[in-house]
Parts: C-alpha cells; sequence; structure tokens
C-alpha cells in the first residue's frame, strides 16, 4: 500500500512516483476493506449505513444512464454519454463535496449533477436539444458542463483563485478524463492554479478511452505523475472504489481549504459503455478487456464489503431497485415534460444588454415567421 | 479636462473602475511590476494590490479561461493581452466560452470580461506586434467589439466595456497611445455615448469616410487636405465594430451618396465588406458609386521596412475618395 502519495513533491518523492502501477484502494474488487494509514481517517465517518447510502446512491444513478441510453435508443434523446463504470469516481468525489464548493464537469458527470441536486428534466433536455444547457449552475453549485474538452479545468482554477482572494475557504472541482491531460487548458490550469495556491481539485477519471484512443497515447506514464512537475501533489487512486475516492476527494478539498493549494487526483476507472450513444466501442475495444473490468464493478465490491459487514443485503437491493424504479419512472415523465422551445428564443441570452444588429435580425426573423398561420408560435 | 495620452486616459479609466467596483480585477502578463510593456496600467498594482492587478504566467488561454472561471465567481475581469499577434492561443477560451457561455447557460451566467488589446501597425514593430484581428472577433456572436481612437473615448469606453455585462473585446490603437487630447475625469458615464454608438467626428458632403481605431486620425488628416481640393468628407468613428452602428453611417451615405471604409486589417471578409454591404442594402438608392474598401493588403504583416507600403495612408485614403466619386484615382481604366 502506498502512504506517501500526499507528500508533497517539494520535499521528496511521493511513492507514486516509485510506485508507479499502484493506486490508492480502500476496498478490493472482492469487498475486502483494506486499511491505509492516511486515508482511513478521511472516511472513518463512514459507517455501514453511509455505505449503504453510497451502494444506493450509484444505483440509482447506473439506473439513470440505462434509462437514458434506452430513452436515446427511443428517439427521446438525440445522444447521450454513458456514465457507466464510473459510478464510484463521480459519486465518491462529489459527496466529498460541500454545498458552497463549485464543480466545473465534462459532460459525463451525470452523477455528479445527481448529487449536486439536479433534477431529471433539467438533466435530459440539453440531449433531447430542447436547451442550450439544463439548469441555473448557481442552485447546484456545479457549471454548465463543458464539452470542449479540458477547458473547464481553467474555469475551475479562476473560480478558486477568486474564492481565495475573497477568504473564502470554499474549493472548485475540476472533472476530465484521461483524454483532456493532453490539452493545452488542463496543463495552463495546472500552472495558474499552481502558481496561485488556488483552491482546486483536478478530478482526473482515468477511465481508459478517449472515443477511440487509448490513454497510453495520451501519456507515456501513470497521469498522477504529470502533476509532479507543476509541483502539485499527484494521488492515483482506484476510481472503482467508492471510499478511496471519497477519502482522497476530502483529503485535497482539505488541503485546499486550509490554503495549501491545488490537488491532482487521478481515478483509475472504466467507461464500459460507448463514447456516447453514437459510438461502437467493438471497433477499438475487445469483450476480454470489458470483462476485466466487470470484475472490478464499483457496485459489486460495495454489497460485496456490506454482505461481509452482516448487512441485510437484500433490503438494499430491494430498497436500490425501488429508488431506482422511481428514478427512471421520473426520468420517463420528464421527457414529456419538456416543451419543444419557441422559435424566436434562437436570439434569447446571446447577449445580456440589448445588442441592435442581433434586434434587427431578430425582428426580421419575427418578420419573415409572421406570414405563416400561427406566426412566430 | 486635463490633457491625457490616450495611454494616460486608459490608465485612469482602468483606474476609477477599479477603484469603484471591488469585482474589477486586472490580469495580464507583465500588467503589475512593471504597469505593462505599454504602461497602460502603470501604478495600478501599488495602489491596488498583487489581488486586483495581478501578473499571471505566460498563457493566454490561461489568462482568459482563468477570467471565466472568476466571472463564474461573480469577478468582473480585464484581461490584457500583450500584443495583438498573442491572442490566438486564447482564441478557443474567447469564441468558445466566454462569447457563448450566457447563451449556453441561458442567461444564469454573466461574462462581464474586458479583453484589452494593444492592435494594429505603424510602430516598427517584429512579427506578430502589428496585427488587427478584430474581424475574428466581431464574427462570433456574443461577443462586444470596440476600437477607440483618443483619449477621451478611451477613458469613458474602457469603463463602458468594464461596466458592460457582456464581454466586450477592446481594441486600443497603440500606434496613438502617445497622442495627447482633452479629457474630463469628472464626467458621469452615464451623460457619455453609449459604447454602441458611431460619432461622426469631422462633417462633410461629398464622401463619407468610415474607419476606427488610429485609422480615425488619418481619415480626419485626409478629410483636412481633401478640403484644398474642394472635396468634403464627413468622417466617421465607428467605435464599436459589433455591433455596428450602421444607423449613423446609413444616415450619412444618404447625404453624401458615396462611401469609403478604411481598416489597417486586411481586405477579403473584412468589416469593410461587411459595411459596404450593409449600406448597400439600406441605401442602394442613394448611393452615387459602388462602395470603397481601402485596407491592408492580403498578407501577413509585412517586416517593419515594408509596412508603409501594407497600411492605408492618407494619400491612399484620398485615392479610395478619389474613386468613390470618379475622379481619376490609380485605379482609373482597370475594370473592376
Amino acid at each position: 500500500m502506498t502512504t506517501s502519495a500526499m507528500t508533497p513533491p517539494d520535499r521528496h518523492a511521493t511513492g507514486l512516483l516509485t510506485k508507479p502501477d499502484e493506486f490508492l484502494q480502500l476496498i478490493t474488487p472482492s469487498g475486502e476493506r483494506r486499511h491505509d494509514s492516511e486515508l482511513d481517517r478521511w472516511v472513518e465517518d463512514v459507517d455501514l449505513d453511509a455505505l449503504r447510502a453510497l451502494h444506493l446512491d450509484m444505483s440509482v444513478v447506473r439506473r439513470l444512464d440505462t434509462e437514458a441510453t434506452a430513452l436515446q435508443r427511443q428517439g427521446e434523446l438525440g445522444l447521450w454519454p454513458p456514465l457507466a463504470g464510473q459510478e464510484a469516481a463521480q459519486i465518491g468525489s462529489a459527496r466529498a463535496l460541500r454545498d458552497d464548493d463549485f464543480a466545473f464537469t465534462s459532460y459525463r458527470e451525470h452523477a455528479v449533477a445527481w448529487v449536486r441536486g439536479v433534477g431529471p428534466a433539467d438533466l435530459l433536455r440539453v440531449w433531447r436539444g430542447a436547451a442550450a444547457s439544463g439548469w441555473n449552475p448557481f442552485e447546484h453549485g456545479m457549471a454548465v458542463p463543458q464539452i470542449i474538452i479540458g477547458a473547464q479545468a481553467l474555469h475551475a482554477t479562476g473560480w478558486a483563485m477568486g474564492a481565495k482572494w475573497e477568504g473564502s475557504d470554499a474549493a472548485a472541482v475540476a472533472y476530465f478524463g484521461d483524454g483532456a491531460t493532453s490539452e493545452g487548458d488542463v496543463n495552463e490550469a495546472l500552472v495558474f492554479a499552481a502558481s496561485f495556491d488556488a483552491p482546486v481539485v483536478f478530478l482526473c477519471q482515468n477511465n481508459q478511452w478517449a472515443i477511440s484512443e487509448p490513454v497510453g497515447l495520451q501519456s507515456r506514464q501513470p497521469l498522477a505523475r504529470r502533476a509532479d512537475g507543476f509541483g502539485i501533489p499527484g494521488i492515483r487512486v482506484d476510481g472503482n472504489d467508492v471510499l478511496a475516492v471519497m477519502a482522497t476527494t476530502r483529503m485535497a478539498l482539505d488541503r485546499a481549504r486550509r490554503g495549501e493549494g491545488p490537488t491532482f487526483i487521478e481515478a483509475v476507472t472504466y467507461r464500459m459503455g460507448p463514447h456516447t450513444t453514437a459510438d461502437d466501442p467493438k471497433r477499438y475495444r475487445g469483450e476480454e478487456e470489458l470483462a476485466s473490468w466487470r470484475e472490478r464493478d464499483p457496485i459489486a465490491r460495495v454489497r460485496a464489503l456490506l454482505e461481509a459487514s452482516g448487512a441485510d443485503v437484500e433490503a438494499l437491493e430491494r430498497e436500490a431497485a425501488e429508488r431506482a424504479d422511481r428514478m427512471a419512472a421520473e426520468l420517463r415523465a420528464a421527457i414529456t415534460s419538456i416543451a419543444d422551445p419557441e422559435p424566436l428564443s434562437v436570439f434569447d441570452h446571446v447577449y445580456a444588454e440589448p445588442h441592435a444588429h442581433l434586434e434587427r435580425q431578430r425582428e426580421h426573423y419575427t418578420r419573415y415567421l409572421d406570414q405563416f398561420e400561427g406566426g412566430a408560435r | 479636462m486635463t490633457a491625457l495620452t490616450l495611454g494616460g486616459a486608459l490608465n485612469a479609466g482602468l483606474r476609477r473602475s477599479l477603484a469603484g467596483d471591488d469585482r474589477v480585477v486586472l490580469l495580464g502578463e507583465d500588467i503589475g511590476t512593471l504597469g505593462g510593456v505599454f504602461r497602460i496600467t502603470d501604478g495600478l498594482k501599488a495602489e491596488f494590490g498583487a489581488h486586483r492587478v495581478v501578473d499571471t504566467p505566460l498563457s493566454e488561454a490561461g489568462i482568459i479561461g482563468t477570467a471565466v472561471g472568476l466571472a463564474y465567481r461573480g469577478y468582473r475581469p480585464v484581461v490584457e493581452i500583450q500584443f495583438d499577434g498573442f491572442i490566438y492561443p486564447g482564441f478557443d477560451q474567447i469564441v468558445a466560452q466566454v462569447a457563448k457561455l450566457h447563451y449556453r447557460s441561458r442567461g444564469n451566467v454573466r461574462m462581464p470580461i474586458t479583453i484589452r488589446v494593444p492592435f494594429g501597425g505603424g510602430i516598427g514593430a517584429a512579427e506578430h506586434h502589428s496585427e488587427s484581428p478584430e474581424a475574428y472577433f466581431a464574427h462570433t456572436a456574443g461577443l462586444r467589439v470596440v476600437a477607440c481612437s483618443d483619449a477621451a473615448d478611451a477613458y469613458v469606453m474602457i469603463q463602458q466595456a468594464i461596466a458592460s455585462d457582456d464581454p466586450v473585446l477592446f481594441f486600443e490603437p497603440k500606434r496613438r497611445y502617445h497622442v495627447k487630447g482633452e479629457v474630463d475625469e469628472s464626467a458621469s458615464l452615464a451623460d457619455a455615448k453609449p459604447l454602441g454608438v458611431a460619432s461622426v467626428v469631422a462633417s462633410g458632403t461629398d464622401v463619407t469616410l468610415v474607419t476606427y481605431g488610429a485609422l480615425v486620425q488619418t481619415a480626419r488628416d485626409a478629410a483636412i487636405a481633401a478640403q484644398d481640393d474642394g472635396v468634403s468628407i464627413e468622417v466617421i468613428d465607428l467605435r464599436s465594430l459589433s455591433p455596428m452602428d450602421l444607423t449613423t453611417v446609413a444616415s450619412s451615405v444618404r447625404r453624401t451618396g458615396r462611401l469609403v471604409i478604411a481598416h489597417e486589417a486586411g481586405q477579403q471578409v473584412g468589416l469593410g465588406a461587411e459595411i459596404a454591404a450593409s449600406i448597400t442594402e439600406r441605401c442602394f438608392e442613394f448611393l452615387e458609386a459602388a462602395p470603397v474598401r481601402v485596407t491592408g493588403h492580403d498578407i501577413p504583416y509585412p517586416p517593419a521596412k515594408l509596412e508603409r507600403h501594407h497600411l492605408p495612408d492618407l494619400d491612399r485614403i484620398l485615392d479610395g475618395v478619389d474613386r468613390a466619386l470618379g475622379r481619376p484615382n490609380s485605379l482609373s481604366g482597370v475594370e473592376a
């Protein structure tokens, strides 16, 4: 077990640098609880009830994901980027956040949105093509999901710089994937975060694949080791272990709140599904690989741990199934509640203040539509 | 009234914005301790502190991307891009994030970011230090684009840009930084000409000459020179490039019947094309001649010893005016 993962690189090399193939883990794939002298204290409050709650979270978002994928297949959604396989990385980290923290995510962090209180209709409307985004970021402490790969890492860093200047102990979390680590924006964010000691956690979900490109094309070494070059502690954690992800995120957030600056967490996980519903992963990866990751399922190992701890797992699964069914029903109901947008709303919110050219364009298009029965409606 | 250089007026305007709103922060390379390579932010770090006037790492995407995050947090960031030709590494953050976040967030997230860009040539500089990239940004929905041309406007417009809830690309005519003008530092912003409105800076009756930035002074000089020739030129300083105040331009062209547009940027798919097309649409029956563009060539910005052959100057502008008037000119007899 690596024990010195949090040692800042300006003192001496982290355990990660000497053991690049290892990661921090608190629950083995078979459900055995491992102990770690550094991590344990960050989750000592996670008792059986809390573990049950995490199991429930993960089960519900998995169903959310399955259901949304089905809705895409049925033509109700234009596209859906499934999160299946990444439940622990997202739930473990998002459950570590405070309400006044701010998450800047990519487009796959549905579980983070769910934890941040985003409702079903708000989760789906953008994927239905009915709106440019789903929710008011300030109501959920979560930015509009980002499609440009890695761009949000800089936004998180800027937000964190501002929080620090105000004397707040709130922190930002930037969620991105392995592919994003090749982008300039992510690297520049690491520079800015380090230079300004910004209270930001870089949470990289290394899900092994950037559409068809394996992580080996992005990096010749574990991604967490990149952090060392920026003077930022890098932690490599089992991203399918909800407890270890929660512990490392809490540790990193605490560091940020104490003014000690950013942390880079590489959560090693796997995208079990396609990149999006438009993708065909059979073209670039084999069933064998998928099968090996199925054995490391993030939900199954928590179930096994709960069972070994004497919890009534059948009752737990019944509750999970009920909650998941309810979520699925809510999603289906939500789809029908999403109204098609009004034609002239294409002009809304381009600017916060009136813009003469756009007003003229809107007026002209209104006149055009008015020729038809029902006009602009 | 105080006599200030254009650069000094920007400095005074930035100081007033910093003093008036503690959410205003300045970000850029060398803007703090050094006061900026053009000294536009001189003294501001000492006055307002390192958290208000922030020397950043050398990363344009980093500066603009963190400004987006600061805007999310409620700040009004003012970014300095050191030179026009250095803006491209930040292009994605500007067009994909700054420009679109208000729309993408359905009006929930405002991006009151001002991006200051010293632009244009005529200073004998090395490559990448003399460009006019304004059309890229005027083409991008969600951005406002303005260019000041004198000290009085610089002082007011920089404060208006910072006060705007929309992102503003603020182009500064770097070769006029040292030109002095009278500035009313006590003037209220509420009484000032709005940011999106053009100025008629010289009245005339024969030709409407539209320009912005450093060429406004050149155009005024051209108008004075033309008087000797009996030609009366109306000069319009566009001031705002997105939106463009085509109402002011059209009203002038309806009187003069002739339109010349001058800019340092190349001609192809430039602002001149947009102005010519828009004014033709609005004023076709008033036009006595086709609109004329006097622009930089469609070349990479040339070495300093050649820039006088690239930049429109007084004589090239007057040659364009002659074309609009149907008088003998360099293209007489050449088929369009």
